[in-house]
């Protein structure tokens, strides 16, 4: 094997690393796991009830469809969470074991270990909002009549490189404060989807929302993902979605390293890896 | 080519958060020393000397201020990544996912250092075994374990990716008498079958006697000799280490005074 295969072999055996441990994170706080899920059903329920709720209390809606649009607006919430959470993780919580100084001491590079997270997170939240979906569709009559979900699957999939360009970028924040960092992730969260129309159309914004809106990954992938379920968009007529999803992840990811690259400087600055806590 | 070279190293922290209130710590202070392939050396100092800031700057998990460290020729800052292949630590605290299993700890550890499946799984149970870590408990979860059996899947992990430089910071402390002994004697059978050079960060005299070549002496981040026991006995007219030690500090190591209010400058 060349030194260059070698390399590249190295690397790719500790993105592995990455995503074993976190396996073995899920098997090990099961429990844990269940009781998280049957808080965000209970969670994306308060939110999905809300179009039954207003046409009880005399409004007029199309229940079925307002109830969709709801459900994919908790679902994508739920799954920007575990995403945001994960990647936050990478440093929150290793922190908190001590185990923060061996996994940046070990010749892995900083893109790969990130990367890893990242691949973990994109699988375990793709199956965990799957499971979200259907266990939410089971309380509700859908509009899925006309639904393509391969559709909304590329969508999200593309979507999600861009929200682990954010992701990254967030899970700098416990880096720089032990103590608050974390909750800056969930923070970020509830900015990226205030402006992306997560409950609503953007149309209802202010003009400055709308202008913020028009670069958030998720105003893209909560559209993209409504046209497809709703209206049964295929993956081409999706395309005006899509290429922006594309663009920001481009942008987003290199800057996430940076944003990470230069926060962990610092860190290693003033001596901050160290266990807190 | 020495394994450690370091000249003139310098590390201080700023404590606080207005300018007005903002203090200085000196936690490296001007220190130079070199460690020759396969050999390890001693430091002595008490809690808050800067024994663990500059085992940190060896492992690239601190970045210094001033001077240079070389890792088998690699810089420290510059050449991270290369330090970074070559170098493992053995730390006072023993960290690990405290619900996973040693196994399973070890495991992953593995593969950031580049390790496949099938080789993990040949040297985790031949590493345990080494480090006399009982069978019955490999797939306890870590928090199970005492102290002194955790310091060794410590010792293992660090084992495991066979490191040129071992830098260990009190890997004992804390160690019933025991334990404290098979850690000691496990890596003194590391010097013995490997050409391991190490760096061992103590406050334990008896233990810096008997695992080192050279003994220093670390007080307020500055390093105050560096030799070999016979040569430091002699040179204090001294009987043992720990009056060594407290004619050149003043202090006993022991003695667990407040660093903070002596190193601290008002900037």
């Amino acid at each position: 094997m060349t030194r260059a295969t070698l390399a590249v072999r190295h690397e790719l055996i500790g993105l592995l690393g990455v995503v074993e441990r976190n396996a073995y994170l899920v098997k090990r706080y099961a429990i844990w796991e269940v009781t998280w899920f049957v808080w965000t059903v209970a969670n994306t329920l308060t939110i999905v009830f809300i179009a039954k709720g207003v046409q009880a209390a005399g409004g007029s809606l199309d229940v079925k469809r307002e109830t969709t649009v709801l459900l994919i607006g908790a679902v994508i919430w739920s799954y920007l969470g575990i995403l945001f959470e994960i990647l936050t993780q990478t440093v929150g919580w290793e922190r908190w074991e001590g185990t923060i100084e061996y996994t940046f001491m070990a010749p892995l590079s900083r893109a790969v270990h990130l990367l890893g997270m990242g691949a973990f997170a994109v699988v375990y939240g793709l199956l965990r909002t799957a499971l979200l979906f259907g266990a939410i569709a089971s309380f509700f009559s859908l509009q899925l009549d006309r639904a393509d979900f391969w559709s909304a699957f590329v969508v999200l999939a593309v979507a999600s490189i861009s929200f682990l360009g954010v992701g990254v970028m967030t899970a700098v924040f416990p880096l720089i404060s032990p103590e608050k960092g974390t909750q800056l992730g969930f923070i970020a969260q509830g900015m990226l989807l205030v402006v992306s129309g997560v409950y609503y159309s953007v149309s209802v914004l202010p003009g400055w929302m709308q202008a913020i809106a028009k670069i958030s990954p998720a105003t893209y992938a909560l559209r993209g993902i409504r046209h497809a379920i709703l209206d049964g968009y295929g993956v081409g007529a999706l395309w005006g979605d899509i290429w922006p999803l594309l663009v920001i992840g481009a942008v987003s990811i290199p800057l996430g390293f940076l944003v990470f690259h230069r926060g962990e400087i610092y860190a290693k600055r003033h001596g901050m890896l160290k266990r807190s806590g | 080519m020495s394994a450690v070279e370091v000249h003139n190293l310098r590390k201080e922290f700023n404590r606080g958060g207005l300018r007005r209130t903002r203090r200085r710590t000196i936690a490296v202070d001007d220190v130079s020393f070199e460690i020759a392939r396969g050999e390890c050396i001693s430091i002595l100092g008490r809690n808050g000397s800067g024994k663990s800031t500059l085992v940190r700057i060896l492992s690239t998990l601190i970045l210094p201020d001033g001077g240079e460290a070389r890792i088998f020729g690699h810089d420290v800052v510059a050449e991270g990544a290369a330090v970074r292949r070559l170098v493992n630590r053995v730390s006072v605290e023993a960290s690990f996912f405290k619900k996973m299993s040693p196994v399973e700890n070890l495991s992953y550890a593995a593969r950031f250092y580049g390790i496949g499946l099938r080789e993990t799984r040949e040297r985790i149970p031949e590493i345990l075994d080494r480090v006399g870590f009982p069978r019955s408990r490999r797939d306890s979860r870590m928090e199970q374990l005492s102290r002194g059996t955790q310091q060794k899947v410590s010792l293992a992990r660090a084992l495991l990716t066979s490191p040129v430089l071992l830098l260990l910071d009190e890997p004992t402390t804390g160690l019933d008498p025991r334990s404290k002994l098979e850690v000691q004697e496990f890596i003194q059978d590391i010097r013995e079958a490997h050409d391991t050079t190490i760096l061992l960060c103590t406050h334990d005299m008896r233990e810096a006697e008997i695992l080192s070549e050279r003994i220093g002496i670390l007080e307020q981040g500055r390093l105050l000799h560096l030799a070999p026991v016979g040569e430091l006995l002699a040179d204090f007219g001294a009987d043992s280490v720990e009056e060594v030690f407290l004619s050149a500090t003043g202090r006993s190591v022991e003695d667990d005074w407040e660093e903070t209010e002596q190193l601290e400058v008002t900037s």
